[in-house]
């Protein structure tokens, strides 16, 4: 097996690993701050790709105004949806939540295989970051090297803000404790809804970075908030930092499974979780919630 | 009172969920009065306060901050007029350093403490502003508590149980803090089990029990009224 | 709730499914009403972790897909008899049910419904493995055979009639596991475990056997399905499945006995309704589940039960 076919999985397995760290991030935020587990996290991200698609394809915006734009579009309608549909099912028992966000994933899936039907649609990778770098060792292609450092700029910009800014702190403290939070005036049910607008548009900035990678179909975000999910319980829910590693490190053994064992490189991630579980219940960085 | 009043409670009934607890409670404290509510355990000392704050789910009657009705509001519009609160259990944030404790709560408007000045204070906070929240000592937690609001510029302040479960020389502290309150023309709303305490800093006494409020002293009254307040409170 | 509408309810309720599975055949289609049958009795089994522990599962495709598999090959490569299959179906599934909820019964809420999920994932990409499903072409022209050896279950209405009578057994299984002793303590558990443990209850022991059971009766369902429609394919242990058999139940009503049946009943009718708009199901039934969880989140069952209490309330004061 030569070096340059085990470099290239490993890549892949890093790029896969960014998106669930970026996804399994705009889920945490959310869980914590709203206490919601959005399985819709796939729609969301699934919506970036079509957005970019949509912009490219209609409107002849590009790649580079499409990092801004599809975020903040994806953002917009998170919001939207909090405010009109989430937030009136707070006082209620947790897994109305997951119910919620369920059917509003399969909506958004349905109306999407409704108008575009399910056949996958290609993104162009821009003209930019085509090619790519001879490293000797490997050839490294240079839209996937921009792929991962785009991920992890994404995924620190967000800790940094929740760990260093005076809006991250005033999240984290209502993540803690709402009520006392509310009691010091800080408007928390906004907060609330900017929080899952800031963790939804992770998942459409992920889509828009995946689109010139996996084609753009309707279904693309089901499958991967599933592995989402099991890469959230193997990590926990206690640490930014926590999730990130979690995420890539997942993505990487994603990657050299399927150089030693192609085909259960699709189980090895729901392997690992059924060992972590086994051993620790709350997850690797997880404290119990 | 109307006018003057800071804080005026008409009628108040309060429930947690279906369990009926503040039964038709009034009082008034005035703008730059000390108040302190008295009574045993379970009297409905802190539902009180928590209604205050807006943090109960059902509750009725009538409760105006500086003459505005916020029977209905959400707690941040209520802190937003200028109330400071310090719950029972102090909620000091475990995911917040001591200075992010001390930095979150919005500053409600002027006046309000400045960094320095709290450090001056609370030197003991100084040191430890880089510890988590929940590693400090009771005491020292009990002080971050307060302390935080003090930066708001919060006139109206909401303390219940300031001195539980503290050693005498923290309640002291306290209780001088509580004092420049006071000099300051702030309004203080105290709960105290601590009758000691209570005594030396209120000005007027509302005596609860059972949800309601069953009698008022005023402090020139206490010493007349001792035995009473003994057997209310069952000390 | 008050127990006199419940039991009213459930009277009813069972009154009307005997008459209803007597008759159905000679007014709807006899398959139509055994593909409604079969995904009833796997709404009644996801229903019964939920009613006695407490427990949502978005993984019962494993125990229903991998029974379908197990039960077409049984027939079709093995040649078994058409209750010997079924056996082996509900076997297997009993034994993926007791290691899956060996695994899974350790957490609760959201984690215990992400963890089920994420293994019956796992069920998925074998079945994609595995030679013996033929991957996504499917296991096809499985035959039907003979039940008790006599009847051809070619013919429709013998179909109907064994399916029915499948049904039935695993609904009153599900009824007699509710109201027995066990169903008690098991929601004693999930009402206050702490409690429950202090008194000496093995917790986790009637959970596993709770959701064993769950898995088998969904098996049982699976196996009907493969057997009675000749197919077994990766849409049977897909994560869609397992979404869809939560959805019926949640329209029919969460908890409540008849609720499965009524959602599969409405899920399946609506299948067959749009499958020629072009319209996907997904997108109605999404809207619909959106609509149910904020204005009726009780299910059709539930809020009759609900109204019914209210009526006799009402009664009583006056």
């Amino acid at each position: 097996m030569s070096t340059q076919v085990i470099l290239g999985q490993l890549l892949v397995g890093l790029i896969n690993g960014s998106f669930y760290a970026m996804m399994s991030l705009g889920l945490a935020i959310i869980f914590g701050l709203l206490g919601i587990a959005n399985i819709a996290q796939g729609a969301f991200y699934m919506m970036g790709a079509f957005f970019s698609w949509m912009l490219l394809r209609w409107a002849g915006i590009g790649y580079f105004p499409a990092l801004i734009l599809v975020p903040l579009a994806v953002g917009l309608i998170g919001m939207a949806i909090e405010r009109l549909l989430l937030r009136r099912i707070y006082r209620l028992d947790h897994m109305y939540g997951l119910l919620l966000t369920f059917g509003i994933l399969t909506f958004i899936q349905g109306l999407f295989v409704w108008l575009f039907a399910t056949a996958g649609r290609p993104y162009p990778v821009p003209a930019e970051l085509r090619g790519g770098f001879d490293l000797g060792f490997m050839f490294l292609p240079a839209y996937r090297a921009w792929v991962v450092a785009a991920s992890l700029t994404f995924c620190l910009a967000t800790w940094l803000i929740i760990e260093k800014t005076p809006l991250g702190r005033t999240l984290r403290a209502a993540t803690e404790n709402p009520n006392l939070t509310r009691a010091f005036g800080v408007n928390v049910p906004a907060l609330m809804t900017f929080g899952f607008g800031v963790g939804v548009a992770l998942a459409g900035a992920a889509g828009l970075l995946a689109a010139p990678i996996y084609s753009v179909s309707p279904l693309m975000g089901g499958d991967l908030v599933i592995v989402v999910f099991a890469v959230v319980v193997i990590g926990g829910l206690g640490s930014i930092l926590g999730s990130i590693v979690t995420s890539l490190a997942l993505g990487l053994l994603e990657g050299l499974a399927r150089v030693v064992y192609p085909q259960g490189a699709n189980m090895v991630i729901f392997v690992i979780m059924i060992a972590v579980l086994l051993v620790r219940p709350a997850g690797l960085f997880g404290r119990e919630r | 009172m109307a006018e003057d009043a800071a804080l005026q409670i008409d009628d108040l009934h309060g429930f947690y969920g279906e369990s009926h607890i503040l039964h038709g409670l009034s009082l008034a404290v005035g703008k730059g009065e000390a108040v302190a509510i008295i009574g045993r355990n379970g009297a409905g000392k802190t539902t009180t306060m928590r209604a205050i704050m807006g943090l109960l789910e059902r509750r009725s009657g009538s409760i105006k901050v500086k003459g505005k009705e916020t029977i209905a509001s959400p707690p941040e519009a209520i802190a937003r007029l200028g109330v400071g609160f310090v719950p029972e259990e102090r909620g000091i944030y475990a995911s917040l350093d001591v200075a992010d404790n001390l930095l979150l709560p919005p500053k409600l408007a002027d006046g309000g403490a400045s960094l320095d000045e709290i450090y001056r204070l609370f030197p003991n906070l100084r040191e430890r502003r880089r510890s988590q929240g929940t590693r400090l000592s009771g005491g020292e937690q009990q002080m971050l508590a307060i302390a935080r609001v003090l930066r708001t510029g919060a006139d109206v302040f909401l303390l219940d149980e300031p001195t539980e479960g503290l050693a005498p020389v923290i309640v002291e502290q306290i209780c001088t803090v509580i004092d420049g309150m006071k000099k300051k023309g702030h309004t203080v709303l105290l709960v105290e089990q601590n009758f000691h305490v209570a005594s030396q800093l209120a000005d007027r006494h509302y005596v609860m029990e059972h949800g309601r409020i069953v009698d008022v002293i005023a402090r020139s009254e206490l010493t007349a009224k001792l035995d009473r307040i003994r057997a209310l409170l069952g000390i | 709730m008050s127990a006199l509408p419940q039991a009213m309810v459930a009277r009813a309720g069972w009154a009307v499914l005997v008459a209803a599975l007597l008759v159905a055949p000679w007014l709807f289609y006899p398959l139509f009403l055994v593909k409604v049958l079969c995904y009833a009795l796997f709404a009644c089994a996801f229903n019964l972790l939920l009613g006695t522990c407490g427990l949502m599962s978005f993984g019962h495709a494993a125990f229903f897909g991998s029974a379908a598999y197990i039960a077409g090959h049984a027939a079709k490569e093995w040649g078994l008899p058409f209750e010997a299959a079924m056996l082996c179906a509900v076997g297997g599934a009993s034994a993926i049910g007791a290691v899956f909820g060996y695994i899974s019964i350790r957490r609760q809420g959201i984690y215990f419904a992400m963890i089920t999920l994420a293994l019956a994932q796992l069920i998925y990409f074998l079945a994609l493995q595995l030679p013996f499903t033929h991957a996504e072409d499917g296991l096809t022209a499985i035959p039907r055979g003979k039940v008790l050896g006599l009847f051809p279950l070619d013919d429709n209405m013998v179909l109907y009639y064994t399916t029915a009578v499948i049904f039935l057994g695993g609904f009153s299984l599900v009824h007699l596991v509710l109201n027995s002793t066990f169903g008690q303590v098991v929601r004693a558990v999930r009402d206050n475990e702490m409690r429950a443990v202090s008194l000496g209850f093995e917790v986790n022991r009637f959970k596993l056997l709770a959701f064993t059971l769950s898995a088998a009766i969904a098996g049982l369902a699976g196996a009907n399905k493969a057997i009675a429609f000749k197919l077994a394919t990766l849409v049977d242990v897909h994560w869609s499945t397992s979404g869809n058999v939560v959805l019926m139940t949640l329209l029919g009503g969460l908890g409540t006995l008849f609720g499965p049946v009524a959602g599969a009943i409405f899920f399946v009718a609506l299948e067959n309704y749009l499958a020629d708009s072009g319209l996907p199901v997904q997108l109605v039934i999404g809207a619909i589940v959106i609509g149910c969880i904020l204005l009726f989140r009780r299910g059709l069952v539930g809020e009759i039960e609900n109204l019914l209490g209210m009526l006799a309330r009402r009664s009583k004061k006056s």
